[in-house]
């Protein structure tokens, strides 16, 4: 069983994309080949920022609440285990429904796999083996006074909003600690937003480049 | 589908995933509802589906004993009843007694080799008579043992074939030879009356 106090900190914006934990959890013997994490980007288009995906854990698992063959199932410690492979029909449905787009097919094995925070290693104490490879930290796994004194920048939240469903996970996100922090992240408004895109932001601070927005644009002569 | 590997999918790591050990998850037995449902309500508002699919996974592995009883009585019930059911069909086939007498052709007409296709009792009960080399009669119901499908006689090698799953049977004894009926064709038992076939009566046999 997982021990309450330790807990599962995600921390994107020290991401760097180096893809170990995609390859540690490749090399588990418990899913030999298959990595239950990934990392995805951001807004490719416009930046080079990465977010690891790791199951979040809900308190509300809506890929089990969709599950038509009742295969997604929550230990009492709070883990949201992997689909149990004698239930499991890959109809699909979690993948779709997860709003944290976790669950992933498996289609020539006929399964849906996810991360289960390692269950094998947290149920005796350890720490998931993502947590243990990551350079920049950008997954930390420990308790909640460490996470205080690591980053005394940033808070970690757990409550999310994305339409009308609000989830609390039991994994937790970092955020800018700045008073203004509201109760719980609406990630629907903020899909809505514009991002700020950086280059022009940077050019207007020299003079005489205020009109260059695009610092990789052919000038014409 | 592709090859599975031998390594992860073996027997004894069908847990989770079907590559980790099923030992690994052993479910945790402390603990009662932890998952909260959707719409936030308590457990006693929920509908009474929610009980019967937990999220929980003690909840999930909890088999109360009245459900175990209620189980073993529906199941001893079910058998009882098909028991019964068995012998109330035994008693109705004895009592309709033995199908009437019908002609099926002229012995003139059957030259060796011929097969002849006919209904015997019913019309919906359709039948083939195969002469053979030798002069000898037979026949039997049409219906494959297997999943009804209508099987083609082979007087030339002795067989009888069902098309369908590939089926065999011994044409002189309509016992199955290879493929999946289970059971051999019920015969119809023949009789010869002054140059005239009859269908006297159908056997149907279990080996």
């Amino acid at each position: 069983m997982k021990p309450a106090s330790l807990q599962f900190f995600i921390d994107p914006s020290r991401c760097i994309g180096c893809q170990s934990c995609v390859q540690a959890c490749t090399e588990c013997d418990t899913h030999r080949g298959d990595s239950m994490i990934h990392v995805e980007y951001v807004n490719r288009a416009l930046s080079t920022q990465t977010v690891p995906v790791i199951c979040m854990h809900c308190d509300q698992p809506t890929c089990a609440e969709v599950c038509p063959a009742d295969a997604i199932k929550r230990t009492a410690d709070g883990v949201v285990q992997s689909a149990r492979k004698p239930r499991c029909i890959a109809c699909g449905n979690c993948v779709m429904a997860c709003p944290f787009g976790v669950p992933e097919l498996k289609l020539e094995r006929q399964i849906m796999m996810k991360c289960d925070m390692c269950y094998d290693r947290t149920s005796v104490g350890k720490k998931p083996m993502c947590a243990t490879v990551c350079p920049s930290q950008a997954l930390f796994y420990g308790t909640r006074e460490q996470i205080d004194l690591l980053r005394p920048r940033e808070v970690p939240t757990n409550r999310f909003q994305f339409g009308k469903q609000t989830i609390t996970t039991g994994v937790w996100v970092m955020v800018p600690r700045d008073g203004t922090r509201p109760e719980l992240l609406d990630v629907t408004a903020a899909m809505d937003e514009e991002p700020a895109v950086r280059a022009p932001a940077r050019s207007a601070r020299i003079p005489g480049l205020e009109v260059l927005t695009d610092p990789f644009a052919e000038i014409e002569i | 589908m592709t090859d599975v590997d031998p390594r992860i999918d073996s027997p004894g790591r069908e847990g989770l995933t079907g590559t980790a050990r099923s030992s690994v998850y052993e479910p945790v037995a402390v603990g009662e509802r932890i998952s909260i449902p959707p719409d936030g309500r308590p457990e006693s508002a929920q509908p009474a589906w929610r009980g019967d699919f937990p999220i929980d996974w003690p909840a999930d592995h909890y088999v109360a004993r009245r459900d175990f009883t209620r189980f073993l009585v529906l199941t001893s019930l079910a058998f009882t009843v098909g028991q019964w059911w068995i012998a109330f069909q035994q008693w109705w086939r004895e009592r309709r007694g033995r199908p009437p007498l019908k002609r099926i052709a002229a012995l003139s007409d059957l030259t060796p080799g011929a097969v002849l296709v006919f209904s015997y009792p019913g019309e919906n009960d359709p039948c083939f008579l195969v002469r053979q080399r030798d002069g000898g009669l037979l026949a039997y119901g049409q219906k494959c043992t297997h999943l009804s499908c209508a099987v083609i006689p082979d007087p030339e090698q002795g067989l009888i074939r069902c098309p369908c799953h590939e089926g065999l049977f011994d044409l002189g004894s309509g016992r199955p030879l290879a493929g999946p009926p289970p059971r051999p064709l019920p015969r119809v038992v023949l009789e010869v009356r002054g140059g005239e076939v009859y269908a006297t009566g159908i056997e149907e046999r279990t080996v």
